[in-house]
Parts: C-alpha cells; sequence; structure tokens
C-alpha cells in the first residue's frame, strides 16, 4: 500500500511518543550502566509499576505495589543492622537514617489505604505513584548490587535479570494478569494541517524533552550531577577524590526509576499497560542505548527516536514483522560499532 | 517391637487414606504471557468439588508460565511422581498439544479448557485421551460470519494478535471469508504487550472495508478497536469471544459501544432465557467465583464446566477400578467418552468416541453488543 504525507504523518506522530518514552528507557539504561556497569534488565518494570499504580489509584483502589516498598525497607533496615553490628563500613548508616527509611513506606501506606485516591487530582495521584516506586530503585541497588558492586559484568548482569523476573512475578501478583489505562491528563486535542494531535502526545513528548533538560542541567551544573558524571567516566578515579560509589549507585538507580516509573504515568492514558508490559518497553530502549554503543547521551535518545519511528513504519508496512525489524536494527548498528571503534570500555 | 507394629499400623493408614484419594493434577498458566486466561482458571480449580463419590479430590496445581516445556515438564512431573487420575490442561493451545503424548503415554485422560478443535481432531490413538471444553473457535467465528452476511458485508479488514489465539481466528476468518464470498481487503497483526496499534488502524481504515474484525485474547482486544475509533472508522467492528467480558466495556467506554461480540453468556446471563438449562449452571458458578475472587471471567467458566465433565465421569469409573490404578484412568477416560447431554455454564455436552468435544452447536455462543455502556443480546 502506498503511503501518502497525511499517513506518513501520522505514522511519525507515532512513532516520535514512543519514541520520547524509548529515549528516557534508553537515557536511563546508559545512566545505571555507565556508573555500575549494571545493565538495568528490570528498567521496564518500573513503567509497568507507574502506569499500573496510577491505574489503580485512579481506580480507588489501595495501591498494594506500597507492600513491595514495606519489604523492602524492612529487607535493607536489616541489612544496614548487620552492617552496623559488624562495622565494616563504619559511618555510613545511622541509627536514626535507618529509623525514617523503615517507617516511611507504612506512613506512605497508611495515607494511601485512608484517602480516597480516585478523588485526588491527578498530579497528586502521580505524586504518590512517584513516592511509592522512586525510592525502590536505591534498595533494590543497596540489596542486591551493592553487596556485588565489583564483581565481574556478567554477574551483575545475570543479578538484574534474577531482579527482573522476580519483579515481573511480584506485579503479576500485586496487579493482577488484566492490563490497565489510566484518564488522560486533559482531552483537548488540536488540528495541525491535515494532523490531529491529541494533548496527551504532547504532554508525552513535551515530558520527556522537559526530562532531558532537566538531567543535562542536573549534570552539568549541580555537584551530585557532575560526581555521578565522575563516576561513569572513570569508577576508581572518581573514587579517589572521595565520591563514593555507594552514593553513585544509589544516585543512578533513583533516576532510573524516576525516568521508568515517570515513562509508565506519561504512556498509561495512551495505551493499556499489563503487568508484562515493561520488558519489550525497555527493550527497545535498550536497542536506542546500543545505537549509542551505551556511552553516548545524545546518540541513545536519537537512536531511541529512531526505534520508534522505524517501529511505526514497519508496523505501516509489514505488522507481522514488526518485532523483527526493529530488534535487527541492533545488529547492523553493532558491526558498524565494533568496526569503527577499537574499545568502548576499560572494562576489568 | 511396639514401635515397629505402631509405624506399620500408620504406614498402612497412610496407604489407605492415599488409596481412598483421587488425584487431579492441574497444568495451569496463571502466570506468564496467558496470565489473563490462566488466573480465573486456576482460582476455577479451588471452586471444584473436594468429594466425589465418597472419595475426596486432591488437586495438584503446577504453573507453566505459558511455557510448552514447562508445561510438558510439569505433566510428566504429575504423571510420574503424584500419579494422577486425570490432568486438567488449563493452559495454551500450544502447551495442551505438546501434552497430549505424555497424557497419552501413561493412559491419563486429559480435559482441556481450549477453544482449539486441534486438540481433539483429528482423532487418533493419542488424542484419544483428550477432551475439550468450551465452544470452539470455529463455531464462534461462523456465527459472526452469518451476521455479516445479513448485514450485507462484502469487504472485512482483519486484524488479530501474533500468538495461537490470534494465529487460529485468522484460519478462520479466512476459510469462512472464501466460503461465505467476503473480501478480506486488510490483514494485519500486532502483539498483546504491544504500545500502539496506530499503524494498523491506518491500514485497516484506508483499505475501507465494510466491517473489521479483532481477534485477541482478553484486555489486548480494545487497542485495536480503541486506534480505530479513533482514526475515525464508521464501519461495524466484529470482536471474537476473548473481548466478552466486563473489562472490555468499562475501559473502552464510548469507543466500544456498538461493537459486536461472540461469546459465553456470562455477559448477559440476565436476558438469558431460563429454559436455557445452562444459565442456572452459569449463575452458580458467577456466584460462587465472584464471592471468593471478586469479577468472574468466562475463561473462568470453561475450567469450571472441564471439572464438572470430570465429576460426572467419577462414579461410573469408581465402580470400575481403585482410583489411583491404570484400570481407574481407562475407566475414567472411558466414562468421559460417555457423557450424556451433561449441562455445563456454556452448553450441553455430548461425548462420542469421534468427537471429543461434545458440545452442541447452538448452546455455544451469544452474539452481543454494547449499548449505553452495557452489555446486551445481539439481534
Amino acid at each position: 500500500m502506498d503511503i501518502d504525507l497525511p499517513i506518513a504523518l501520522i505514522l511519525g506522530q507515532d512513532g516520535i511518543i514512543n519514541g520520547a518514552i524509548y529515549a528516557l528507557l534508553a537515557l536511563a539504561i546508559l545512566l545505571v550502566f555507565t556508573v555500575t556497569r549494571v545493565l538495568m534488565i528490570p528498567q521496564g518494570e518500573f513503567v509497568a509499576f507507574g502506569a499500573l499504580t496510577m491505574a489503580a489509584l485512579q481506580a480507588g483502589q489501595p495501591a498494594r505495589l506500597v507492600w513491595l516498598l514495606a519489604a523492602l525497607a524492612v529487607a535493607e533496615a536489616i541489612a544496614d543492622l548487620i552492617v552496623l553490628r559488624t562495622r565494616r563500613q563504619g559511618a555510613q548508616v545511622t541509627f536514626s537514617a535507618l529509623l525514617v527509611k523503615l517507617a516511611y513506606p507504612f506512613v506512605l501506606a497508611a495515607l494511601l489505604y485512608n484517602l480516597p485516591t480516585a478523588t485526588l487530582p491527578m498530579p497528586v495521584q502521580a505524586m504518590f505513584t512517584l513516592a511509592i516506586i522512586v525510592p525502590m530503585g536505591p534498595q533494590i541497588y543497596r540489596l542486591f548490587f551493592q553487596p556485588i558492586a565489583s564483581a565481574p559484568s556478567l554477574i551483575l548482569l545475570i543479578a538484574a535479570i534474577a531482579v527482573d523476573v522476580s519483579l515481573v512475578g511480584v506485579s503479576l501478583f500485586v496487579f493482577g494478569p488484566e492490563s490497565a489505562s489510566t484518564a488522560p491528563f486533559s482531552e483537548a486535542s488540536f488540528e495541525f494541517g491535515s494532523v490531529n494531535v491529541s494533548s496527551q502526545a504532547l504532554w508525552v513528548v513535551g515530558s520527556a524533552l522537559a526530562l532531558i533538560v532537566a538531567l543535562w542541567l542536573f549534570f552539568s551544573h549541580t555537584l551530585h550531577g557532575k560526581a555521578l558524571r565522575a563516576a561513569a567516566v572513570n569508577r576508581t578515579g572518581a573514587t579517589l577524590m572521595g565520591i563514593s560509589p555507594v552514593f553513585a549507585g544509589k544516585a543512578s538507580f533513583l533516576l532510573a526509576t524516576l525516568l521508568g516509573a515517570l515513562s509508565g504515568i506519561l504512556i498509561a492514558p495512551i495505551t493499556p499497560i499489563s503487568f508484562d508490559s515493561g520488558f519489550v518497553i525497555s527493550l527497545k530502549g535498550f536497542v536506542g542505548a546500543i545505537i549509542g554503543g551505551l556511552i553516548s547521551y545524545p546518540l541513545a535518545a536519537a537512536g531511541a527516536l529512531a526505534v520508534g519511528l522505524i517501529e511505526a513504519f514497519a508496523a505501516f508496512w509489514a505488522s507481522s514483522y514488526k518485532e523483527v525489524i526493529v530488534f535487527t536494527l541492533i545488529i547492523p548498528f553493532l558491526l558498524w560499532r565494533s568496526l569503527t571503534r577499537h574499545t568502548l570500555e576499560e572494562e576489568e | 517391637m511396639l514401635k515397629k507394629a505402631l509405624f506399620a499400623l500408620a504406614a498402612a493408614a497412610l496407604v489407605t487414606s492415599a488409596a481412598a484419594q483421587i488425584k487431579v493434577g492441574v497444568v495451569s498458566s496463571a502466570t506468564g504471557p496467558a496470565a489473563a486466561i490462566g488466573v480465573p482458571q486456576k482460582n476455577t480449580v479451588s471452586l471444584l468439588p473436594k468429594i466425589i463419590a465418597g472419595y475426596t479430590v486432591d488437586y495438584q496445581i503446577l504453573v507453566d508460565g505459558g511455557d510448552p516445556t514447562a508445561a510438558v515438564s510439569a505433566t510428566k512431573k504429575l504423571i510420574g511422581e503424584q500419579q494422577v487420575d486425570v490432568i486438567f490442561a488449563n493452559t495454551t493451545v500450544p502447551n495442551t498439544i505438546a501434552m497430549i503424548p505424555f497424557a497419552a503415554d501413561s493412559g491419563t485422560p486429559m480435559i482441556a479448557p481450549v477453544g482449539s478443535m486441534l486438540v481433539v481432531a483429528p482423532m487418533n490413538a493419542q488424542k484419544k485421551w483428550a477432551f475439550k471444553t468450551t465452544q470452539n473457535d470455529d463455531v464462534a467465528a461462523e456465527i459472526l460470519f452469518a451476521h455479516m452476511v445479513k448485514q450485507g458485508v462484502k469487504t472485512l479488514g482483519v486484524i488479530t494478535t501474533s500468538d495461537p489465539y490470534g494465529g487460529n481466528w485468522e484460519k478462520e476468518a479466512q476459510r469462512l471469508a472464501q466460503q461465505q464470498g467476503v473480501r478480506i481487503v486488510a490483514n494485519e497483526k500486532f502483539n498483546r504487550v504491544d504500545t500502539s496499534v496506530t499503524a494498523q488502524a491506518l491500514k485497516l481504515v484506508a483499505a475501507k472495508p465494510d466491517a473489521v474484525l479483532i481477534a485477541a485474547p482478553g484486555a489486548p482486544s480494545l487497542l485495536p478497536h480503541v486506534a480505530l475509533a479513533d482514526r475515525g472508522y464508521r464501519g461495524q467492528i466484529y470482536q471474537s469471544h476473548g473481548a466478552a467480558m466486563d473489562l472490555f466495556r468499562k475501559q473502552g467506554g464510548r469507543k466500544v459501544e456498538g461493537a459486536i461480540v461472540v461469546g459465553s453468556m456470562m455477559m448477559v446471563l440476565a436476558e438469558i432465557p431460563d429454559s436455557n438449562p445452562s444459565k442456572k449452571v452459569m449463575r452458580e458458578y458467577v456466584t460462587a467465583y465472584e464471592k471468593a475472587f471478586g469479577e468472574a471471567s468466562p475463561f473462568g467458566s470453561q475450567a469450571y464446566d472441564a471439572g464438572l465433565l470430570f465429576a460426572n465421569a467419577v462414579p461410573a469409573a469408581a465402580q470400575k477400578a481403585k482410583p489411583g490404578t491404570p484400570e481407574f484412568r481407562a475407566a475414567l477416560r472411558d466414562a468421559l467418552e460417555a457423557t450424556r447431554d451433561l449441562v455445563g455454564t456454556q452448553g450441553r455436552y455430548t461425548m462420542s468416541p469421534q468427537d471429543h468435544s461434545g458440545m452442541d452447536r447452538k448452546g455455544a455462543a451469544e452474539l452481543m453488543t454494547i449499548r449505553n455502556g452495557q452489555w446486551t443480546r445481539a439481534r
């Protein structure tokens, strides 16, 4: 079938919306990888968590995911207590900080179970969703990756896969097997020539751009951001300069879960998300990150956008082969990268 | 000495209690990609009778995660370690088909609540051990095509999921379209976890079909429907029984108004005449399920029928042999094949050596639509 301009414009719009989400995930995957060498396989699960928690809050159901946060907090407290006893890492853990961290999920749960979440304004629902999910990032780093931070990449990868498989299981248990979608941020839509653009599409693209700018500002203008960048460029050197690898790891996981959960909140009004939707979405972000050679942020974002666009057009021309086309993309890029560059990373 | 005697006594007691028990092995897809079907079916198992013909029934559930290899190893485990008397294949069609040879080799009857005739046809030495509940996809598709022909549909767009469910419907649609003189002008695919089907919807709309048929299991059936509505498609949209669920109506809202759906009578139970004997069985099932788990799903009622078939066959088999023996399993198979006029939630079952589906054609599925946001029978 021939493609004419209006169709191309609609496909382009569709591709850019998905591409914007993939770009956010690609940046998160890249950030975590450069700072901790962990390939963030569970990135997509935070997308599903974000979308499904938002949907649960809007349906007036208590967000049961808060109990995962509580379980992780208890596990973290136990791990910290063991550290306090053995005093191996000295002053990193204080008793009062430990209590605050332990109390946080239960306070949040008390709030969520007593507030009429369905009638809250949407930004408040979104804040609650983030309040539940974002702290999981540092918790997961503390529990599963910090103890093996200096292990070979392969072991980190296996641990990441294990975390992902567990999170998918938790997701099915907490949210059930059916997919859910949420109300759009606003119902309006705009006419640009022959193309009808929904306001949700603008929200997605606008938020993605704003987040990318915010990340850039964070990395170039704040001390914490610069410290993270330093840790990404050279871990040993950064440690010698007094940048704690534990801080860098937790911060990168925090940003990754934030980006993941926000992507979920943004995309949930456009498409129904189910407990296992996240993996494929983040896999496409991953393809974008690979195109960027797992090293360059702008290239990763551009690659992710390209994945979104190619996906949209591939679905139009040959919908049966859409995924094949998208994932086959990775091969020529890997070939090209390995032929033009000799070393990507001074690994081990 | 006394200790030894006591031990022997206890062991004997154990043996007899085990013998007074019928073991049912359930292979469930309650996790993984088919969880939307597997979870209600797994829940339904706990509603099945615990005592049949004086025997306690023990249901052993193993979860296969939707993976055929896991389904086969679960089957082997149930047969080899648990020595189950019957297997419920509450899983996907490919998994069920992979399980059949192992059930047949060990002489264990198997009941599968699936829509595909491939499980029981063509009949052979292995499929002799397999039985199925559930209206067949071909019958459901025929009902939809009959409606299309009545409405004068000449051209049809088809969009199905890239999985066995969608594949089976695509095949049925192609067969019936040729038979009924309907031309398929666009045939699209999408994935259950896709975030957008805009491209496929554009292509369907551009082909200007009189009607579009969507076949996807569960909530994903909404995605193309909403995309078509968003792209301003004005023709009639048909949905397979995968959409016959309350979630579809609630999440779809205005955009699914007027859809024609073929599916279980569960959605329109109040409108079904009391003369239909299945109504009472379905009502009992829905009440029991809602009390225990919340909103019922037609997929669960298919597994319930498997339980009914099994419970109906046990008394005859128990007269011939003791549970736990190969003779009992063979007798159970014979009794299942001899099922006559058993009323289930979805129709009346009458099995024969040639037909292990046994569902009568007329009670099999309802044609329904959504009017003013509510399910109602379509005419």
